[in-house]
């Protein structure tokens, strides 16, 4: 099966940043992947070079085995990519935008009814002759979402498409994503919001400082994490030393201790609360979240 | 899609001729009432003092020289302001990411950029004759030499728009380069009349050649033969059109 994305020794250096030192990924056609990474990681040159908008100094990307140099036209037919940041046309309504884009992949007027549908599954009917320049943060982030879909790519990639945005916009995104995934899409996301990759996302790569530290499913990061989180209520104030190692957050009664699930034995660690820290009043356990993966892995975790 | 992605280069002149028509008051009339003012004023001043061709009045000897200085300023302002704005407000990812070659936004930007100098062109040579009758002697030179002028134009404009980071760059261009080029290539006056070192100097001034090709389209007259007008202004558009080409195959600007 040919691979969505395939990026081979990606290299991008600035100056004398190396901003992607050999990057190399492959992403199925069908997944729904999350890109991850702290501010600087390179994810978005990353995306700027598939997407073209950048040069990479060396290696190889395809897009559904085009590759984006050498046979740059069907790689861009078969993505569409949602920038940040929010731009637009000033001068255009949504729905002359959208026909616009959907002319420069080579489609013509036979895209309408499509652009149409799309319209109105971003709930965007009432704006359609609004210029864009009238339009609010999250009406323009609906219409780039329509701009990257005008051509009815393959790949879809949205580089952090919710940030700054309201639940109720982001609820639409993500039920309108989902339906694109099911429809046999493959969509690649970056977000800073962990649990909604953790939620969405099949697969993972997590890059830091150019670099991909983990790629795997979802399941298997997080099970690579043997921990559990404590956080307990005493009556006393103090914390006995023979838990101080385990304590990750916390203070004056209130306590958050990490538990390694394969060395230390909550019996035990409950006991010794119960007797050295004047009784629990209060407890709540969970499972490592994505996020903890995340702090774990990257260098994120070091400041 | 074939070699060439006809339909997207065709959508993209459309949006650029949009891009100007929905600001017309400032991109077609604003240059035409400057160039009516400038022909009010020295027709008052100097109408009755030069007379540059034999049987040619001054006033019809000026209008062609300010349809082609007005034209020519325009096709540059209009690809030079377009890709700027684009630049400085990132909407120029809507042109990168799909899949328009260099050669297909070239063409999409030049040819848009003649539209809107043909049309300020075609309305102050209209207006003309409110001032005088305006024969055209040979109509198919004078669209040769305004194509190709306001083309050169247009190109120069993808080039000041590729190299400016923001509208102060573009600007400089403008008044550094365009306007005292655009000035001093005879549109008020005939380079015969100079001393003969500014007169020998204006003939390396390719606005020179702009100008005195569509003077000969008008007029049968001119300054330097047609043929050599046109073939310099030819020569002019190649060089620049390669020079544009380049940059954008190589993304220089743009494709960072």
């Amino acid at each position: 099966m040919t691979a969505a994305l395939q990026l081979s020794d990606v290299k991008k250096t600035y100056g004398s940043l190396q901003a992607l030192k050999g990057v190399s990924l492959d992403i199925a056609a069908g997944d729904f992947f999350g890109l991850l990474g702290p501010n600087g990681a390179g994810k978005s040159t990353l995306i700027g070079i598939i997407a073209g908008l950048l040069r990479k100094d060396a290696g190889q990307v395809t897009v559904m085995g085009h590759d984006t140099v050498t046979d740059y036209r069907l790689a861009r037919r078969n993505l569409g990519v949602v920038p940040q940041e929010l731009v637009y046309d000033p001068f255009f309504t949504v729905e002359r935008m959208l026909r616009n884009q959907a002319g420069y992949f080579g489609c013509g007027r036979e895209s309408w009814p499509w652009i149409d549908e799309l319209i109105v599954a971003l709930e965007l009917a009432d704006k359609r002759h609004a210029t864009l320049r009238a339009l609010s943060g999250g009406m323009k982030r609906r219409v780039l979402i329509a701009q990257a879909l005008v051509h009815r790519p393959p790949v879809v990639i949205l580089d952090e498409p919710t940030a700054g945005v309201d639940v109720e916009l982001r609820r639409t995104l993500w039920r309108f994503t989902k339906r694109l995934h099911a429809e046999g899409h493959t969509i690649v996301l970056t977000t800073h919001y962990l649990e909604e990759a953790e939620s969405l996302c099949r697969n993972i790569a997590i890059l830091d400082r150019g670099q991909v530290v983990a790629r795997e499913s979802t399941a298997e990061l997080l099970a690579r994490h043997p921990f559990r989180f404590l956080n307990v209520k005493t009556g006393g104030s103090v914390l006995p030393d023979s838990l101080r190692p385990l304590q990750v957050g916390g203070q004056d009664g209130n306590w958050e201790l990490r538990l390694d699930k394969t060395r230390d034995d909550m019996g035990a660690v409950l006991d010794t609360l119960n007797t050295q820290a004047g009784g629990i009043r209060d407890v709540a356990t969970r499972d490592a979240r994505l996020e903890d993966v995340f702090v774990e892995m990257t260098s994120a975790g070091a400041r | 899609m074939g070699t060439m992605n006809w339909v997207g280069l065709q959508t993209l002149f459309a949006k650029e001729v949009r891009r100007f028509m929905k600001v017309a008051g400032q991109t077609i009339t604003s240059p035409v009432i400057t160039a009516l003012l400038y022909l009010v004023v020295f027709q008052q001043v100097l109408a009755d003092r030069v007379q540059v061709y034999e049987g040619v009045s001054y006033v019809a000897f000026l209008i062609p020289g300010l349809i082609m200085m007005s034209a020519t300023q325009n096709a540059f302002a209009n690809s030079a302001s377009s890709l700027t704005q684009s630049k400085i407000n990132g909407n120029l990812v809507f042109i990168l990411l799909p899949p328009l070659s260099p050669l297909e936004i070239f063409l999409a930007f030049t040819g848009a950029a003649i539209i809107r100098a043909g049309l300020v062109a075609l309305v102050l040579y209209a207006t003309g004759w409110f001032f005088t009758p305006l024969p055209l002697a040979q109509p198919v030179l004078v669209l040769a030499a305004l194509v190709l002028s306001a083309g050169c134009l247009a190109v120069m404009g993808i080039i000041a728009g590729i190299m400016a980071d923001k509208f102060e760059h573009m600007a400089a261009f403008q008044n550094y380069l365009i306007m005292p080029l655009s000035f001093l290539s005879g549109v008020f006056y005939s380079v015969q009349d100079l001393p003969p070192f500014w007169a020998a100097a204006s003939h390396f001034n390719p606005f020179f050649y702009m100008i005195d090709g569509l003077r000969h389209g008008f007029f049968g007259q001119s300054d330097a033969p047609a043929v050599l007008s046109l073939s310099v202004v030819g020569a002019f558009f190649v060089l620049l059109s390669a020079v544009a080409l380049t940059l954008l195959q190589r993304g220089t600007r743009l494709r960072g």
